[in-house]
């Protein structure tokens, strides 16, 4: 069985968001990228699928600049075998990647398609879903567990309060939660192997996609800073507090 | 340093820095205290296989150049971590690679690669000749098929964490040799079969948590296999590996120089005294901007002579001026850090203290300051030596 694992190219996690002073995005100049770690998540499990014998090739596949490359390869260092890069620049929105992932997966016809649950860019958390409505395949969210079996696959998923295990059928469109694994790093080998694999490029037009947003974004502004906390003298006083003023009690 | 270079070097950077944050300051604190060594980190440096990036792919390494080198160290120290445990097996095996022998390649290399053989230990500096290499004492007297050798190195550093020794000794007398600096010779001394008997080692206490020893010779019998390229050109040999030494150490003290400014700042930023950020007061912003300057200026400088190393053209002036440059850069930002942290830098869990008195040793070791002054103004200004 073939895998699609999806990854996508955004500001490093360490790094801290800074709002351009215009009000039109976030500043990305200078700023350190990194693969989205909810996607790390997913090659994680789809090199650990291989590894158990499930999965026999990995195909990471990411849409976005030039430098999205730099992500499909790291997905390649961790052990993932070929990659493919649709080139664009600009503003994406999850309509528009759902529908180039679906050429995608008609074209590779994979077994399974890994996502991230959410990018921590946007936190849109629409990709995959979309993706399986598109496909009517479907869909296992927030996957903190992946069991192949005769059937299909036993999903667990995080929801509100708890786990939930459902059965779903195959080929399916899997977005995976934090919990699901603890993915690896490239050694330095890998990182050179990686270098030497192949990685296809393609564009949205060559996938019969208007890539276009629908939304237009009309101001960011940074949160409101916190208000300062008030200090108290006595236990008596915070039960006090916590009762009348802020009635959690 | 070799920022956007190529997605290679990106990757490293980003695996190497990944690699570090599974050995945050606590680690490093809990190793100082104790005086112990990070074989934790150098097992993880090693199965990850960044200390074998110089060696070439036939003998398993990654085959990577000295620049990509530079970035795996300087990435360690701008975490806040600290190589010296380890970054010999980079570049040691550099004296075996250029002048060894194809059987003494294939012998070594692929278990240096690999981790198995540690060649760790560089033995060159003694007691009674410190800076002055060409008057070392130590003997290896050819005996038909071995060398024996008799005499004492002083900071071998790793010594004890080491498999192997690159060692440099006397095989002609200085008097009976046309230049001081010939006669001597370099040995792949295999230290395993001989520890408690021929060779001895005795662990040296140290400001920072380097580990460093004496090692005393009493009649080392080295087989003459291991006698690297010709006997008596061994100077020649160990000068060419100290460039790539100081060159990699220049990259070391640029990681430090750009943890001491990004912690720094960060602080400047967040403290608040007399109702302001002190990173607002010029007494406090004023040097962390000429710390950063001067790092800045030191990089291009050791990214200068990496880049020649690699195009096989480096001389000893553009190692050392980087050397120089990036530990000066490094010593001034360790020092504007330890100011504006106040009184909090001495306490040891800002890690600035334990950081601050490990920059200090690059202006001594592994070479010192004076002499890169002596090398500089001898070979790049044509002034007559001074000793
Ligand atoms: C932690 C540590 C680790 C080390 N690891 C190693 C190792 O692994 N292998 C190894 O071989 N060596 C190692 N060294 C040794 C290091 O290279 C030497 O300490 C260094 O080269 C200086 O030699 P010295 O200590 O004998 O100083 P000396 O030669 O005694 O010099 C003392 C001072 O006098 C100055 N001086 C000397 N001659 C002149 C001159 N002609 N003109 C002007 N000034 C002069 C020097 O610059 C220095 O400031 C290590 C040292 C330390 C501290
Ligand atoms: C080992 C040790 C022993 C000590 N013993 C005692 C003791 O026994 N009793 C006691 O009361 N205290 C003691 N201290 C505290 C010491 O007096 C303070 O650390 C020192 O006064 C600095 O205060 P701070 O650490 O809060 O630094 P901060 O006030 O945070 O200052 C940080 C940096 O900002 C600079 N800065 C602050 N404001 C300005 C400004 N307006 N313009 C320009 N620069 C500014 C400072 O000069 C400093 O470089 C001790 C400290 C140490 C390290």
């Amino acid at each position: 069985m073939k895998a699609l694992v999806c990854v996508k190219r955004v500001i490093d996690y360490n790094v801290k968001v800074r709002v351009k002073s215009d009000e039109t995005g976030v500043e990305l100049n200078n700023v350190k990228m990194a693969m989205n770690p909810f996607d790390e998540i997913a090659v994680e499990q789809a090199i650990r699928m291989k590894e158990a014998g499930a999965v026999s090739e990995i195909v990471v596949v990411s849409i976005g600049p030039k430098q999205a490359q730099e992500t499909i390869r790291t997905g390649l260092a961790m052990g993932a075998d070929r990659g493919i890069h649709v080139e664009h620049d600009g503003e994406l929105e999850p309509l528009a990647i759902a529908k180039m992932l679906k050429a995608l997966v008609e074209k590779e016809e994979p077994g399974i398609v890994f996502c991230g649950k959410q990018a921590i860019d946007g936190d849109n958390n629409q990709t995959p879903q979309m993706l399986s409505a598109l496909l009517g395949w479907p869909q296992g969210t927030f996957a903190s567990g992946v069991e192949l079996n005769d059937a299909g696959a036993l999903i667990t998923r995080e929801v509100d309060g708890g786990l939930e295990d459902i059965q779903i059928n195959m080929p399916a469109v899997l977005s995976v939660d934090l919990r699901l694994n603890e993915p690896r790093y490239a050694s330095l080998p890998n990182i050179m192997k990686a270098k030497k694999k192949p990685i296809d490029g393609t564009t949205p037009a060559d996938l019969g996609v208007d890539p276009a947003p629908r939304l237009t974004t009309l101001k960011v502004t940074e949160p409101p800073a916190r208000a300062a906390g008030v200090k108290v003298a006595s236990v008596a006083e915070l039960v006090a507090k916590l009762r009348d003023e802020a009635k959690v009690i | 340093m070799f920022q956007d270079r190529d997605e290679t070097t990106e990757a490293i950077r980003s695996g190497v820095a990944r690699l570090c944050m599974d050995f945050p300051g606590e680690y490093w604190r809990d190793l100082d205290a104790k005086r112990a060594y990070p074989k934790a980190f150098v097992d993880a440096l090693t199965e990850q296989g960044y200390l074998a990036s110089l060696i070439p792919e036939v003998y398993g390494g990654a085959g990577l150049d000295l620049a990509s080198a530079c970035v795996i160290l300087e990435t360690i120290h701008r975490s806040g971590g600290n190589a010296g445990a380890a970054h010999a097996q980079m570049y040691t095996m550099g004296t075996l690679l250029r002048h060894g022998s194809e059987a003494q390649k294939q012998q070594y290399l692929p278990g240096i690669a690999d981790g198995n053989l540690r060649l760790q230990a560089f033995g060159v500096t003694e007691p009674s000749s410190g800076t002055d290499t060409t008057r070392i004492k130590t003997t290896a007297v050819r005996e038909g098929d071995f060398f024996r050798i008799n005499g004492q190195k002083i900071w071998t550093s790793r010594a004890e964490y080491s498999d192997l020794m690159i060692l440099l000794a006397r095989t002609t007398p200085r008097s009976d040799c046309a230049k001081p600096s010939d006669g001597m010779s370099v040995f792949i001394v295999d230290m395993r079969e001989n520890l408690g008997k021929s060779i001895t080692i005795n662990k040296i206490d140290t400001m920072i948590n380097h580990s460093t020893t004496a090692v005393f010779f009493d009649d080392l019998m080295v087989p003459a296999d291991n006698l690297i390229g010709q006997e008596g050109k061994g100077f020649r040999y160990i000068l060419g590996g100290m460039n790539a030494e100081r060159i990699l150490i220049a990259s070391e003290c640029i990681g430090d120089a750009r943890f001491f400014v990004d912690r720094a700042s960060a602080y400047a930023r967040e403290r608040e005294v007399f109702g302001r950020p002190i990173g607002q007061n010029q007494g406090i912003q004023f040097p962390l901007a000429q710390a950063h300057m001067q790092t800045e200026a030191a990089m291009l400088m050791v990214e200068r002579a990496a880049s020649l190393y690699d195009q096989g053209q480096v001389r000893g002036s553009e190692a050392n001026m980087a050397k120089y440059l990036a530990a000066e850069a490094s010593w001034f930002a360790a020092d504007t850090a330890m100011q504006t942290f106040g009184g909090f830098a001495f306490a040891a869990e800002y890690d600035i203290e334990r950081k601050f008195r490990e920059a200090r040793l690059y202006r001594t070791a592994p070479i010192s300051t004076n002499l890169i002054f002596s090398h500089v103004a001898t070979h790049d200004l044509g002034l007559p030596k001074s000793f």
